[in-house]
């Protein structure tokens, strides 16, 4: 999911990057305030452990492999603070050493990954953590369905940055991301199930919990700033689409004039000109309908695999 | 990725090598800006700065005794990914156009970027943004992080050696995604231990919070 420039526009691009530079700032000072000294270096090591285990291959199926992203894992080890600075490290050398990801994305990669990833990944692991009556049996499934749903949220906020740039249009963005990270979410939410298990087991002390690492809890104007930051991002990538999908673009394209041009040279040569795909209009609903049945499965899913993975406590 | 494909930076004595960090990334940003802020609209003039782009990008590439293989190599590694988002752009009016339009616009920031990462360590990198005034704390997230990114990677190498070692065969996919799994909980422990000693190390050289370790 790391947008390459030139996908995105530049006003895009620049309100993705302010917005995560706000989400960065916030989450830097907070780490000052609250992170003890002895953890500061544990954010380095962090963010190599993250792409280290981005390397480690899971095999799926059919000689496909997936592997993880670590959001949601890496904001339940430290916090949500430390995980975006640990993310966001990952994605600077991600960018400038193996070009993977652009720079002016940057912003991009950060908010879909650091932001809706890890922070909105970290509120839903907390209140379902707590819902469910905490412990590490309520933190795996909480942490597992957390991973899928910010997974495909971010994958749903990719396909809208795409979208808002006009580089793919959001009937197919939105099913194609969606309907792909549906999938790769299962896989991502039970790697995080899994290695929380193995860490939770062997060394409960680990997980994150301010009270036991002697650390301050992050303060409440600090998680106001985060729930701002990112429900500015997700109404400014996504509302575009919510009321006028899906014939949005239709109706640009008639405003703009492409709709009487459309014997332009190009657009003959093109294989889906007149959205001739069947179903691409009703993709988008459908996709929604199974990502809000999903995430009702989702949740009972991740409950019984912790109580699989876990069978006494 | 391959661990053998890992090694970006590709040390050389050239004049694109020898050029201070500061104008490189300048300059790469700079273009990257320029590629990126071009709308789709401007067909003549846009294609026009691309070729100029691509130009410039040749011949820096051609100074800096760089093996052309070896750059096409990284680009064609990373094209795959470009080509199948920009195939999803086909589904719409003109797509044709926003399809050329969005390939050469990302492969010209890639190249930009692939060309910048061959001829600039990461070090380097990251001494420029301290002058830029980047927050201490990241830069001591980067610089760990670039320092110890191999030795993570060969640690997890070792402990998959072992593991295979003690297993004869592979009963389910299952068992592979625990052992896995186990491998990557493992490599976490070790990380946070490993980050243990390095703050008692840092601590000893007279290490204080505000400023970044010597790098």
């Amino acid at each position: 999911m790391h947008i390459p420039d030139g996908f995105l526009d530049l006003k895009t691009s620049v309100a993705a990057d302010v917005l995560s530079a706000g989400a960065l700032a916030l989450a830097l000072r907070d780490a000052r305030r609250t992170l003890s000294p002895r953890r500061v270096p544990l954010l380095g090591l962090a963010a190599a452990f993250v792409f280290a285990g981005q390397m480690l291959n899971f095999p799926v199926a059919g000689g496909t492999s997936g592997h993880l992203v670590g959001s949601v894992l890496t904001a339940a080890l430290l916090g949500p603070g430390a995980a975006v600075i640990a993310l966001t490290a990952v994605l600077v050398v991600q960018c400038f050493v193996f070009a993977d990801g652009g720079v002016l994305a940057l912003g991009a990669n950060v908010f879909n990954m650091g932001v809706v990833g890890a922070l909105v990944g970290y509120a839903l692991y907390r209140t379902v953590h707590r819902q469910l009556g905490g412990g590490l049996r309520g933190a795996v499934a909480a942490a597992a369905f957390a991973s899928w749903v910010s997974t495909v949220l971010a994958a749903v906020c990719c396909a809208g940055m795409l979208a808002v740039s006009g580089t793919v249009p959001w009937q197919v963005a939105f099913p194609a991301m969606a309907g792909v990270h549906m999938l790769i979410g299962v896989g991502e939410a039970l790697i995080t199930a899994l290695v929380l298990v193995s860490v939770g087991q062997a060394h409960p002390e680990l997980l994150h919990a301010p009270a036991r690492t002697g650390e301050e809890r992050t303060g409440y104007r600090t998680l106001m700033g985060y729930g701002l930051i990112a429900a500015a991002g997700l109404a400014l990538f996504l509302s575009p689409f919510a009321s006028k999908s899906p014939d949005g673009l239709d109706r640009v394209a008639e405003t703009r004039g492409f709709a009487t041009s459309a014997q332009h040279f190009w657009a003959v040569h093109t294989p889906f000109a007149e959205y001739v795909m069947p179903g691409v209009r009703s993709a988008s609903l459908a996709t929604a309908l199974a990502g809000l049945f999903g995430t009702v499965v989702v949740f009972f899913l991740a409950r019984w695999a912790s109580r699989l993975l876990l069978p006494t406590e | 990725m391959h661990a053998g494909l890992l090694e970006s930076y590709q040390p050389r004595r050239s004049p694109v090598h020898r050029l201070a960090t500061q104008t490189k990334l300048v300059a790469a940003l700079a273009l990257i800006f320029c590629v990126v802020s071009i709308p789709k609209g401007w067909d003549r003039m846009g294609w026009t700065v691309f070729d100029g782009t691509a130009l410039l990008l040749v011949m820096t590439a051609a100074r800096s005794r760089l093996s052309a293989a070896f750059l096409l190599r990284r680009l064609l590694l990373l094209e795959p990914f470009v080509l199948g988002v920009a195939a999803l752009s086909f589904w719409q009016p003109h797509g044709w156009t926003v399809f050329w339009h969005a390939v050469a616009r990302s492969t010209l920031c890639l190249a930009t970027l692939v060309l910048l990462a061959a001829t600039t360590p990461f070090s380097e990198i990251v001494r420029v943004l301290r002058t830029w005034r980047v927050p201490a704390l990241l830069l001591t997230t980067l610089t760990l992080m670039d320092r110890y990114l191999f030795v993570l990677i060969e640690e997890t190498g070792r402990m998959q050696r072992a593991r295979a070692s003690r297993t004869f065969v592979v009963r389910s996919r299952w068992a592979v995604w625990r052992t896995l799994a186990e491998t990557l909980g493992e490599l976490f422990v070790r990380s946070t231990e490993r980050a243990g000693r390095i703050y008692a190390a840092m601590c000893a050289r007279g290490w204080e919070t505000s400023e970044p370790p010597v790098g």
